[in-house]
């Protein structure tokens, strides 16, 4: 039973540790994408994002049409999201260092969001421009 | 036979794996990750294995059982070497290649020695034992193994978004399978934790895929943005 307990506790340990990294591999890869003008009209975004902008910016992602390569990742990083908003919201008062650091990871979510967003522009008007031509 | 929503699970996993084997001829990738590859056609392969044994005897045979075990080791098997492999590649720019294997092949017949002694007591049923413990055993040393070489690729500075991402999602599926495998100890009664397992056996072809289909060879990560708390 102790055992057990043991196992789950390191387990469960070791997967939020991997998750996070995971979460920040994905963010990582999208920060260096330069965002069109397009997104940045659409989301009102000129400098960079911040943490605040996710949720709008995933409600207009269901607006444009689904791109399956993007949904895993966008869901990992939606339950990361998650996450640091939780521990946003109940941990920061007692630990200030947290408050940044969050926002940091928040904002670096939303960067995700608008990169996905900016492809599916992208792709949605290629289909139009394919449409148009045929 | 297995109900429904198991069946679903079931089918979609293989679903993620073809997927990911097909993504890797598509991005013309197959031999780049062989291993990792190979590692999926063993797993339809047990797939297909198992399928036709429950088909032929039924779900409680002793048939059944030896077939699940056994098709259990060699994809643990499979998916130890698929690790290995990427630990040469983390380290190929080391040539220390040589070194890696030779432990690796080392530390498999020293689980296996150490798997046998566990069950070597108990005599009836001991081939099965032996399989459930050994596949158990490396399931462990994988765990370690792969946080050993998200040690290894931090402290390189890795860039190379394929690999880190491949390892991390590897680190997910180990550790998560642990807390399955300690949940279900804990508290099998109830009927959710038996969809645990399965669920989790479709996030390691999902993340891969999706690794390999978004991000070529040539796609790299600042290694600084991949530690959690900057130094």
């Amino acid at each position: 039973m102790i055992w057990s307990i043991t196992i789950f506790a390191l387990s469960l340990a070791t997967l939020l540790m991997f998750f996070v990294s995971y979460c920040r591999s994905l963010t990582a890869a999208s920060s260096r994408h330069p965002l069109s003008r397009e997104v940045r009209d659409v989301t009102g975004i000129e400098a960079l994002p911040s943490g605040k902008d996710f949720v709008r910016v995933t409600q207009l992602l269901q607006l444009c049409p689904e791109h399956s390569e993007d949904r895993a990742g966008l869901q990992a990083v939606g339950l990361y999201y998650k996450i640091l908003n939780f521990a946003q919201s109940r941990f920061a008062q007692t630990f200030p260092a947290l408050q940044d650091w969050t926002e940091r990871e928040l904002a670096g979510c939303t960067n995700f969001a608008v990169v996905v967003l900016d492809r599916r522009i992208a792709l949605s008007r290629a289909i139009l421009a394919q449409e148009g031509e045929i | 036979m297995p109900g429904p929503l198991l069946s679903a699970i079931w089918y979609f996993g293989i679903v993620l794996e073809v997927a990911f084997v097909v993504c890797s001829v598509w991005r013309k990738s197959f031999f780049r990750y062989f291993f990792l590859n190979l590692y999926f056609l063993a797993t339809l392969a047990s797939g297909v294995v198992r399928y036709a044994v429950l088909s032929e005897f039924g779900q409680h045979s002793d048939q059944y059982r030896f077939a699940y075990f056994y098709t259990d080791v060699l994809l643990t098997l499979a998916l130890y070497i698929a690790l290995i492999s990427l630990y040469t590649r983390i380290f190929a720019e080391l040539e220390i290649g040589k070194y890696v294997r030779l432990t690796a092949v080392l530390l498999l017949a020293g689980t296996a020695l150490f798997s046998y002694a566990v069950v070597a007591q108990s005599s009836d049923r001991l081939a099965t034992t032996f399989a459930y413990e050994l596949s158990q055993n490396l399931y462990f040393v994988g765990l370690v193994l792969t946080y050993i070489l998200w040690g290894a690729i931090l402290k390189l500075r890795e860039t190379r978004t394929r690999l880190v991402q491949f390892v991390l999602a590897l680190g997910i599926y180990f550790s998560a399978y642990a807390a399955s495998y300690a949940l279900f100890n804990l508290v099998s009664r109830y009927s959710v934790v038996f969809f645990l397992g399965p669920i989790v056996s479709c996030l390691l072809p999902l993340a891969w895929t999706t690794t390999m289909w978004r991000h070529s060879e040539e796609s790299r990560l600042i290694p600084a943005q991949l530690v959690a708390v900057e130094r």
